[in-house]
């Protein structure tokens, strides 16, 4: 079995990017941790910079904006969407738009919490508009450029054939 | 359905948990199918399936050596596909162990007098 304190991510389909990780703590802090906005503030920029903005309006039509400046740069880094559903210590289904390349379109986001023995499952199935969408976000964190990777993969690919 | 997706898209090839354990054995240089069985725990029949899924993206190369075939991974065209999954994983550790900060206080408060 995985490190269950290592975030695990996969990508169960060709427009999909599934986070998966455990935690400590009975559902109800998790829950407390992921929609208050004080809290936010202190583990979603990962140690990467400050957050500048945690806005969680946690209802159905209600919107968030999560914005940090990264400490290394100094440039802004921000995201907002869309809470669609939300059931409390179960699920939350939102909208995610990256605002440093808006045309990737929204990306729907579902955060699911499970609990077993104390131990809380986290789950976030990233479900782009697209495989376009989902390779968008890709290249958005990829230093060395996604059309590059993609070209020398296709023609090793060939060389094999 | 799924199967189709993952030998068609590069992403979901590398992606794959056991895949990458199968290239993370093959970093340190080629090795035989058996080798890799050992390493990663799985059955042959298994290896070599996700071997063929990673071949058919250009991940792993193979070639003969006498009746033996050696697989190696395809450093260059695969460095920017498993750094990126690395690198977002990695963002997503470090963020989940900051919540696990966040958690241990909301713990020590709940249980405070």
């Amino acid at each position: 079995m995985m490190d269950t304190h290592t975030a695990t991510v996969t990508l169960p389909a060709d427009d999909q990017i599934l986070i998966e990780r455990e935690f400590d703590a009975p559902k109800e802090l998790v829950w407390q941790a992921f929609t208050t906005p004080e809290l936010v503030r202190r583990w979603w920029h990962a140690g990467r910079g400050e957050m500048t903005v945690a806005e969680i309006d946690l209802r159905p039509g209600g919107s968030w904006r999560y914005a940090m400046t990264a400490a290394n740069g100094g440039f802004e880094v921000a995201f907002h969407g869309e809470y669609r559903e939300v059931v409390p210590y179960e699920r939350i289904v939102s909208t995610e738009v990256f605002e440093g390349a808006p045309e990737a379109g929204a990306a729907v986001n579902t955060m699911t919490l499970d609990e077993r023995d104390g131990r809380t499952r986290l789950t976030i199935l990233v479900h782009h508009a697209s495989k376009t969408a989902r390779d968008m976000h890709i290249a958005s964190g990829m230093e060395d450029g996604l059309q590059d990777a993609l070209d020398l993969l296709e023609q090793t690919a060939a060389s094999l054939r | 359905m799924a199967r189709a997706a993952t030998t068609t898209d590069v992403f979901n090839a590398i992606a794959e948990p056991r895949r990458r354990a199968i290239l993370d054995a093959l970093a340190a240089g080629e090795r035989p199918v058996g080798e890799l069985v050992d390493a990663v725990g799985l059955a042959q029949p298994q290896v070599s399936k996700h071997l063929r899924v990673l071949r058919e993206v250009g991940a792993v190369s193979v070639r003969e050596l006498g009746r033996q075939r050696l697989y190696r991974v395809n450093g260059p065209a695969l460095r920017p596909v498993h750094d990126w999954i690395r690198d977002y994983e990695q963002l997503w550790s470090d963020r989940f162990d900051a919540l696990d900060d966040v958690l241990d206080d909301l713990k020590r408060e709940g249980a405070a007098p």
